[in-house]
């Protein structure tokens, strides 16, 4: 088990160094850099840089400097300093862009992935084992319509019927009395007043996909010859059924940490501007679309890296279930 | 296969009738229902036989003659489809008392009390008949516990002595083993082990040397016979391999397409088959000393599908010996030749033998 643990612990590592590198290039890729974009909007709004401010810009940045010099700058910044840069657009430090927003981005997908395992869980375990009732054909209809429906427009309808007809405030996580306001009880209170509607919205798709995982692994599991050893022996049928193919067939649902993290923020980008979340998806497409390049590559990278930890955290959980995994 | 030592010496026998003590379980006229999606199939057609105490009863057939699921139905665990629809099967327990098996629900208490205990079985699979994520320890000690009431500790003492009994080495050490760390023979001694560890009366082994290697399968039905010596254990016994019941049977029934179609002393079957079908399976099983220029004899033609039984004889369409206008019209029924002896083909009904022709149902659809 310790080797398995270390094994993965370097392979991780190196993951997180590659994708580092990937993350810094992804966002040079795009021709242009963000003082193109900067003097073109100048330009627009009827005002001209000259060029002796453009090149003094430039050295400020850094941005004359080959790519690997630059990428250099930045991730040594961030490895030694915590320095993730300034952004461009905000003239404020990335680091204080991006926290509030991750905590915001984590909190969400931690919710919604114990939301989706509470309703996912029970609902497939039943599908499986009362196949072809007429619940599990309810359910199986629901599961396709959630996999079906896009986020954003499911989010669209809500927010319109609640706004519409319940006269709820439905956009944001916050009342706008409370965006700005310190932490405190109130302020807690209002975020979970605020909390459900995204949470539902977000967690549809992956409950429907996990209801269809979990009902074909039980349903592979059911039939199984240690199954019949069990009732052999005299199990009852409850008891058995949770102490033998559901624990079998629970494997996918740990693999699932490893990608609601990054499913999350990059599929509901679309859904969480629709519902105004103060999340890291809409800053991330703004920094991208102004090549904001500390700030976007700030969020690419600890995205990349929540994606990687996830999927460490998956790993290690589910060799701590399934010993072949541990032994292979 | 191995070479099958009564093949060699095809004396005449003695039929001496042994007087027998009371059997263990009873079947009469057993029907087993299995609805599939083509309709409903009559996997088990109304069998008849006895369970003594302390002895082997072999069901030999081929697949998918329902012999499987006769093993099945005696702990009353059938697949969710399949149903008793007739007949009854009586198991008389420690106490003495007889119960239906039968009549049980498949779910309930009662049952559940009987199967581990009372009734054991292994399977053909001793690779997958065990959980994958679950230690050795951790399948073998709740069994125990729940059958004999037994403390953890002394649960694990007895899981133990089991193992140890079975053949494993280090017993106390594999406890903690899952069963991907055991070969396939050692696997199966596990799945014994289990079976046995609360001292079952009946022992279900349905094709357990099935999957292994001959070597394997010598070893593990020595060590069947062992144990059935040391805890005057009855064993059902489901095979197709004619050499292992040689070796492990004192009664046989021969099943073909749900019913049995003859019985008899191991004895008997061997040196005096009087089926056409049990005849003819005799003959396919290879010997030594016949020469490599000798065609291995085969049964011709296919077991039917079980939609499109035969009138008649189940058996008429591949039958060498059949009779024309008489076996596609009429049921043979069950001929009674001994008193564990009978059969059930129409060239037994000859007046010389002081038969007693037992007609049942004639011509099924």
């Amino acid at each position: 088990m310790l080797r398995y643990v270390l094994r993965r612990l370097v392979y991780t590592f190196a993951t997180l160094a590659a994708v580092s590198v990937v993350a810094f290039l992804v966002i040079q890729l795009p021709p242009g850099d963000f003082l193109t974009s900067f003097s073109a909007k100048f330009a627009e709004q009827g005002g001209a840089l000259d060029s002796d401010a453009l090149t003094a810009l430039k050295l400020r940045y850094g941005l004359d400097q080959p790519w690997y010099v630059q990428y250099w700058l930045w991730i040594s910044g961030i490895l030694f300093r915590g320095d993730f840069g300034e952004s461009f657009e905000w003239n404020k430090p990335v680091s204080e862009l991006m926290w509030d927003r991750f905590g915001m981005t984590v909190l969400l997908s931690g919710i919604t992935l114990i939301v989706t395992w509470i309703v996912a869980l029970p609902i497939g375990i039943y599908s499986a084992v009362r196949r072809y009732s007429w619940l599990d054909y309810v359910v199986t209809f629901l599961g396709f319509l959630g996999l079906a429906v896009p986020s954003f427009l499911l989010a669209l309808a809500l927010m319109y019927v609640f706004s519409r007809y319940f006269g709820m405030s439905v956009s944001g996580l916050f009342s706008p009395a409370y965006v700005n306001a310190e932490w405190s009880l109130a302020k807690v209170g209002d975020l979970a007043m605020h909390l459900w509607l995204p949470v539902f919205v977000l967690a549809t798709h992956g409950t429907a996909a996990l209801i269809r995982v979990m009902r074909a692994n039980l349903i592979d599991e059911l039939y199984k010859p240690y199954v019949q050893t069990a009732r052999a022996n005299g199990l009852g049928e409850m008891e058995l059924l949770f102490k033998y193919p559901v624990r079998v067939a629970l494997n996918p649902f740990i693999s699932t940490i490893g990608w609601v993290l990054p499913n999350l923020v990059s599929g509901a980008i679309v859904t969480s501007v629709v519902m105004s979340l103060p999340t890291a998806g809409p800053l991330l497409l703004s920094a991208l679309l102004a090549q904001d390049m500390y700030l976007a590559g700030s969020f690419i990278l600890m995205l990349s890296a929540l994606t990687v930890i996830g999927t460490l955290i998956s790993d290690l959980l589910l060799a701590w279930l399934d010993p072949r995994v541990r032994y292979a | 296969m191995r070479p099958i030592p009564m093949l060699e010496r095809m004396s005449a026998l003695p039929v001496t009738a042994v007087a027998q003590p009371e059997p263990l379980v009873t079947v009469r006229d057993l029907k087993v229902q299995i609805g599939t999606d083509d309709g409903l199939v009559r996997a088990v057609d109304g069998v008849t036989f006895d369970v003594p105490r302390g002895r082997t009863l072999c069901l030999v057939g081929e697949s998918g003659s329902g012999k499987s699921i006769t093993g099945r139905a005696l702990m009353n665990l059938l697949p969710p489809s399949g149903r008793i629809a007739a007949g009854r099967i009586t198991y008389t327990d420690r106490a003495g008392e007889a119960i239906d098996i039968g009549a049980l629900d498949p779910r309930g208490r009662q049952i559940r009390g009987l199967r581990g205990k009372d009734i054991s079985l292994i399977s053909q699979e001793p690779m997958a008949a065990l959980s994958p994520v679950h230690t050795i320890g951790q399948q073998l000690v709740p069994v125990i516990r729940r059958h004999l009431g037994l403390s953890r500790r002394e649960a694990e003492a007895r899981a133990v002595e089991m193992l140890g009994r079975v053949g494993i080495p280090k017993p106390a050490e594999r406890l903690g083993n899952y069963p991907f760390e055991f070969s396939g023979g050692m696997r199966q001694r596990v799945c014994i082990a289990l079976a046995l560890s609360c001292q079952p009366r009946l022992l279900i082994a349905d094709e357990p040397t099935t999957a292994l290697d001959v070597t394997t399968q010598a070893n593990i039905i020595d060590l069947l016979q062992e144990l059935q010596r040391e805890y005057g254990l009855s064993i059902l016994f489901i095979t197709h391999d004619l050499g292992v019941v040689a070796e492990i049977a004192d009664d046989v029934a021969v099943m073909y397409l749900g019913r049995i179609v003859e019985r008899g002393t191991v004895d008997e079957i061997f040196a005096d088959p009087r089926h056409p079908y049990t005849q003819a399976l005799l003959k396919s099983v290879p010997r030594l000393g016949a020469g490599r220029h000798t065609r291995l004899a085969a049964i011709r033609g296919m077991v039917p599908s079980p939609f499109d039984r035969p009138a008649g004889c189940d058996f008429r369409p591949r039958c060498d010996l059949a009779i024309k206008g008489l076996c596609e019209i009429e049921d043979p029924g069950t001929i009674t030749l001994g008193p564990r002896r009978d059969v059930r083909c129409v060239l037994q009904r000859t007046p010389s033998t002081d038969s007693v022709v037992t007609e049942r149902s004639t011509s099924h659809a």
